[in-house]
């Protein structure tokens, strides 16, 4: 059979069609759902890390803002939240003439930044329980060590604290990122068109729920796998001190 | 007020108490599918070893609404062509035998998946893949020579089980488990999306009529954080009465 031959016969059955024609849906719901993650997981750390110190506080005060936030987002549904921004804001924004809720109105209206936003302040309270039980695992003695040698505070932080801390919190972490993206499936719900959405789309057209839904779950499955992958070689990487030495 | 609900609240609590029973009925499911795979993960049949990786690799791998949509949508269409076909080949078997036999539907020739249903089923199988490492994890934490003992006192399989195995592993267990149980009253929340009147479809449906989405999504968001505290109290009476008294 010739590779011509090969083709024409593969292309028959009724999925390859359906893949064929639906092929670039897919992709771009991929692909919005990979840059909605890394922009919610990427923003999420800068509310994750002062959230995480603020958490460990002794300071009530300090503590408690933290605290809610995280007891919050941690407690209740992603889709809750979701909801709670993408369609809750117009009980406070529509119709407002206060100047602040005229002008952020606007980005309410769009799915894609209430998804965004749902989704790093989400990402944000988890990472935050991350960092400050990374932080709390440092061993007090290499802090001790440290200011024995007579460093600051700030090289104690960049050069003990911080890197030893991340080291520790990465394998919570890559859970947490494949956690981000089965959650951002959720995105689908509220009119956005990624990996989920795309399959909506073509179960509708097709009422071909096995494809549209399988497919959808193979491409997040090898997402997943490609994550764990990278996450491994990083861990590798960084932890590479734990390995047992090669005789 | 923020919180007037507007005579909603009966809706609400009705919704509440379906995410509830979804919440339990999963629960029940998965720890029998999470029993049935940790023991086949551990088990020395290979074939089963392959058939419970695979299961916990691909629940994993894939977002659970997702696999609610599958469930959902693909789940009627396999369970009527199945029906339909054994009806054909039994008719078909009947009519060889006796040239009058007229045509039966010895199954049901349309079932309806209720949303319910697929639900329970969707969730249950999700967490059951969850369970299974949990459980898997904690049998191998018993110690071996104690298994081994009671079988030299005669025990049966059953009762080395029930007497020194559960107890012992339930120890182990209860950590992991109990982080499952808040993942998965989490998860009861997506319910929604496939049509049941759950609390959270309550609060849309409520939210829609008022106005007033945001109050009512907050309202569900307080109640699961509700649900939360109770568990996690309960979990950790329970964590008490499973720990070892050490002096």
């Amino acid at each position: 059979m010739s590779l011509e031959a090969f083709f024409l016969w593969f292309s028959q059955f009724e999925y390859v069609q359906l893949l064929i024609n639906e092929w670039p849906l897919y992709l771009s719901g991929l692909w919005t759902t990979l840059w909605l993650v890394a922009l919610s997981l990427f923003l999420g750390l800068f509310i994750a890390v002062p959230a995480g110190i603020m958490n460990n506080s002794n300071n009530w005060a300090i503590k408690f803002p933290a605290w809610a936030f995280i007891y919050f987002f941690r407690g209740t549904p992603l889709l809750i939240q979701l909801f709670l921004i993408y369609y809750g804001a117009g009980q406070f924004l529509a119709n407002n003439e206060h100047p602040i809720a005229l002008a952020i109105w606007p980005w309410f209206q769009e799915a894609w930044f209430c998804a965004l936003l749902a989704f790093t302040l989400n990402t944000g309270a988890y990472t935050a329980e991350i960092v400050r039980g990374s932080i709390n695992t440092m061993p007090s003695g290499e802090i001790e060590a440290a200011k024995a040698y007579g460093l600051s505070r700030f090289k104690i932080m960049s050069r003990i604290v911080l890197p030893s801390s991340f080291r520790r919190a990465l394998p919570a972490y890559s859970n947490e990122v494949i956690f981000m993206l089965h959650g951002s499936a959720l995105a689908g719900v509220v009119t956005i068109v990624d990996l989920t959405g795309a399959a909506r789309i073509v179960n509708s057209r097709y009422y071909a729920p096995f494809e549209a839904f399988i497919t959808a779950g193979m491409l997040y499955m090898m997402t997943t796998f490609v994550i764990v992958f990278l996450f491994k070689k990083w861990e590798a990487r960084w932890h590479k001190h734990l390995k047992p030495l090669k005789v | 007020m923020l919180l007037d609900l507007q005579g909603y609240e009966s809706t609400i609590l009705s919704g509440a108490w379906v995410t509830l029973q979804v919440a339990l009925l999963s629960l029940f499911v998965a720890v029998v599918l999470g029993m049935l795979g940790a023991l086949a993960k551990l088990s020395s049949i290979t074939f089963l070893r392959w058939w419970a990786t695979l299961y916990t690799t691909v629940i994993r791998g894939i977002p659970d609404l997702i696999l609610m949509m599958l469930i959902f949508f693909g789940g009627q269409i396999f369970i009527n062509e199945f029906n339909v076909t054994i009806n054909d080949w039994l008719n078909e078997y009947f009519q060889g035998q006796d040239a009058a036999h007229e045509w039966v539907s010895y199954l049901p020739d349309y079932v309806d998946v209720s949303p319910f249903f697929a639900g329970v089923a969707t969730i249950g199988f999700i967490f059951g893949a969850y369970m299974a490492e949990t459980f898997r994890g904690a049998i191998i934490a018993v110690d071996k020579g104690q298994l081994e003992a009671a079988r030299a006192y005669g025990m049966s399989s059953w009762m080395v089980f029930r007497r020194v195995m559960f107890p012992q592993m339930m120890r182990h267990a209860l950590p992991g488990f109990g982080n499952n149980w808040l993942v998965l009253l989490k998860t009861t929340a997506l319910v929604s999306i496939i049509g049941l009147e759950d609390m959270v479809k309550a609060a849309g449906d409520a939210g829609g009529s008022t106005q007033m989405p945001f109050t009512f999504y907050f309202v569900v968001a307080l109640v699961f954080l509700v649900f939360t505290a109770i568990s996690t109290s309960l979990l950790s009476h329970a964590e008490k009465k499973y720990a070892i008294v050490s002096r």
